[in-house]
């Protein structure tokens, strides 16, 4: 299947490991994966913001870039809230694009059929469940399948884990006191499961929750899902 | 007509959120009682197999109500009428402050007790009233805690979510008039004896009531009040006079529409399958109950919200506080911090679509929200609060820095070369860090304002040496 990678501006700059990840992935699976040039941001800080005016260009161009494929997939579950439940109100034309974008474990488990990823990741991990991937895109327990049928994965709940971790975008920094004590109970939890790994579907939440778990000078990693789900044997 | 009263936030969210972030014990009490809420919700709430089927029609009988509420109000008004009521008509909070105010008097009475009824905080009567020297007596046991303590209400249904029963005990120490202190320790039925003893008195004497209602029927002309301890039934009953502030949007077409809203009403909002005490009257039952009923309709501001297409959805609001109960940020800052009698997720969009967004410091609410959508699955009625919050935000003026770097980012981000540029000059932009943090493995612990706020409270990672398309355009 000819898969178009989206991989977000946050992605881009900050995380292209995760990226990277998502190109291993998803050709050690069989599929070629295409990234087109063109691609910036989604426009969710703009629209989420109040700047609707400054985001619909982006929307624009995203329908643009990404109209000749049959999928397009993104390792962000706020980002493809944004362009599949946000998009069709924006910009009506771009209602088809976005009904074809797809959060990962969406495009694994729902359009390509597998659970198995042949991953192995020898650790112990948490999962934290994003509130957009969580409410939004209704993932429900596709991550979950993925990560438990990771060779050597030992997946372990985490309390309280459909709460908010208190980033929301431009939140953490205007309410930055009750982000923080979001975040506080966050990390309290998470310490709590004794876990490695702390993972999840979304970048910007986990540098919001890896950011305070080192602030504090937790043992715990935040890892993106999809560099567990790369992980194994014949990775670099 | 904009509204007014006690529903404009005074200063902005985070400045108000402070020092309520700060009192340890109020986090501890919010959290406890809004966890237990939230649960006792969830369990009754996934026992029923068609709670969507319920919370659709509950929207959708809302919004008929919306469409139509012109002809529905004139027909409340000639059911009530005709069966005895005197139906009068308020603009704003000042207006019906005045009409309840001036039938007090017109009774001679300078005591009345009250059932619990945030619109008549909303339109902040109890204060009104004082000034004509009128003494409104609280008698739901949280208002009446709130009222001893000279406080106001944090939470539409446990107004006095903020204390616990330690604090309350004394409160009721420090100004309950006559309490017997030898018998009054912190156990909740001693507590509820103290105030059953206070208020058993003023219920005896008082000539007058004053109420709001949960649902107005426009087919009959009836008023409904859903309470849990049976005081609300005493105030609705005893009194020769009874006055009611309804809110316009109250409304519901017919009588058996209540059988959609009495099983969503309970379970959202105290976790009950029903309600201990349902009231409903119809204008004047000869020798039965108050002999002279008031029903002062409130606009104050619902109709501005009702011309908004995308902020009406606010208007089919029950006032179960449901969203309270889950929303992470009510959890940790409690009511006051929205300085409205409406806080939480319902509070952030209501207040400045009732009294304007330019009232006060409203525009700082609808940004009191990480747009997490817990409110949204939790409302019995499908309010998309998150929806209209950011409808909400999208009306400027916006910080004028703010605005000028999202124009900035927005450019960038609309060609390909710039953005790419952008990138590269973040990533070089912050190699000096790189090599001040290189010990630490790129991380950063300060940063300069304004994302200072940011490293307030967690680290800060520097970009790696290529970027994403980097890494593309080279494999």
């Amino acid at each position: 299947m000819r898969i178009a990678l989206f991989i977000t501006c946050v992605n881009d700059l900050m995380f292209p490991d995760t990226g990277r990840a998502v190109v291993r992935l998803l050709e050690r699976l069989g599929h070629t994966v295409e990234f087109p040039d063109e691609q910036t941001c989604c426009g969710q800080m703009h629209a989420n913001t109040g700047y609707r005016d400054e985001a619909l260009p982006l929307v624009r161009r995203f329908a643009e870039t990404f109209a000749a494929y049959e999928a397009v997939v993104a390792p962000s579950g706020s980002c493809v809230a944004m362009v599949r439940e946000s998009y069709p109100s924006l910009w009506p034309q771009a209602a088809d694009v976005a009904s074809r974008t797809y959060e990962l474990s969406e495009l694994l488990v729902d359009v390509l059929g597998v659970t198995d990823v042949g991953a192995e990741f020898p650790h112990r991990v948490t999962y934290h469940p994003t509130c957009h991937g969580l409410r939004l895109l209704r993932l429900g327990d596709r991550p979950l399948r993925l990560l438990r049928a990771v060779k050597g994965l030992d997946l372990v709940e985490l309390p309280g884990a459909e709460e908010c971790c208190g980033f929301g975008g431009t939140f953490a920094v205007k309410n930055p006191g009750v982000s923080g004590a979001m975040l506080a109970d966050k990390c309290a939890a998470i310490l709590g499961t004794d876990a490695e790994y702390v993972a999840a579907v979304d970048n910007s939440c986990l540098v919001h929750i890896g950011g305070g778990l080192s602030r504090h000078g937790a043992p715990v990693r935040a890892i993106h899902y999809a560099k567990i789900l790369a992980s194994g044997e014949g990775v670099r | 007509m904009t509204g007014t009263g006690h529903i404009v936030a005074p200063r902005p969210f985070p400045a108000m959120a402070r020092p309520e972030l700060a009192d340890t014990q109020l986090r501890a009490n919010l959290r406890r009682a809004t966890h237990t809420i939230r649960d006792k919700r969830l369990r009754v709430v996934s026992e029923v197999d068609d709670w969507e089927e319920l919370r659709v029609a509950g929207a959708a009988i809302k919004d008929d109500v919306l469409a139509r509420l012109p002809q529905l109000l004139a027909q409340f008004e000639a059911a009530a009428t005709a069966a005895g009521a005197t139906v009068h008509w308020a603009r704003e909070a000042t207006e019906a402050c005045a009409i309840v105010t001036d039938l007090v008097r017109e009774t001679g009475s300078h005591e009345v007790v009250k059932v619990k009824s945030i619109a008549t905080q909303e339109i902040a009567l109890n204060e009104a009233l004082a000034e004509a020297g009128i003494d409104a007596v609280e008698t739901d046991l949280a208002e009446l805690i709130v009222q001893l303590a000279d406080d106001t209400p944090s939470h539409i249904l446990v107004p006095a979510i903020h204390y616990n029963r330690s604090q309350i005990r004394d409160i009721f120490a420090r100004k309950m008039a006559g309490v017997d202190l030898s018998e009054l320790t912190d156990d909740p039925p001693a507590l509820a004896e103290a105030a059953r003893r206070h208020l058993r008195a003023k219920f005896l004497s008082a000539r007058v009531g004053i109420s709001g209602a949960n649902f107005a029927i426009a087919e009959t002309g009836t008023l409904v009040v859903v309470e849990s301890e049976g005081n609300g039934r005493m105030c609705l009953t005893l009194p020769e006079t009874l006055i009611s502030v309804v809110g316009i949007e109250k409304l519901l077409p017919t009588f058996a529409d209540l059988r959609v809203f009495l099983q969503l009403l309970p379970r959202s909002s105290t976790g009950e399958r029903m309600n201990p005490y349902t009231s409903m009257w119809t204008g004047v039952t000869p020798g039965d109950g108050p002999q002279r009923v008031h029903i002062v309709l409130l606009d104050n501001g619902r109709t501005d919200t009702l011309a908004d297409r995308v902020g009406r959805q606010a208007l089919r609001c029950i006032r179960c506080s449901a969203c309270l109960n889950v929303c992470p940020v009510y959890e940790r800052v409690g009511g006051h911090a929205y300085g409205s009698v409406y806080p939480g997720p319902i509070g952030a969009i209501l207040s400045p679509q009732l009294t304007g967004q330019d009232a006060g410091a409203n525009r700082s609410l609808p940004y009191a929200s990480t747009l997490c959508g817990a409110c949204f699955d939790a409302c019995p009625v499908r309010i998309n609060i998150p929806e209209v919050l950011v409808h909400l935000r999208q009306s400027g003026p916006h910080p004028p820095g703010e605005r000028a770097a999202m124009r900035a980012a927005s450019w960038v981000m609309r060609d390909r070369r710039r953005y790419a540029a952008a990138l590269r000059a973040a990533r070089r932009g912050t190699a000096p860090l790189r090599f001040a943090t290189r010990k630490r493995g790129s991380i950063v612990r300060h940063l300069p304002w304004p994302l200072s706020a940011w490293t307030s409270s967690r680290n800060a990672p520097l970009p790696p040496r290529q970027t994403f398309r980097e890494w593309w355009a080279l494999r």
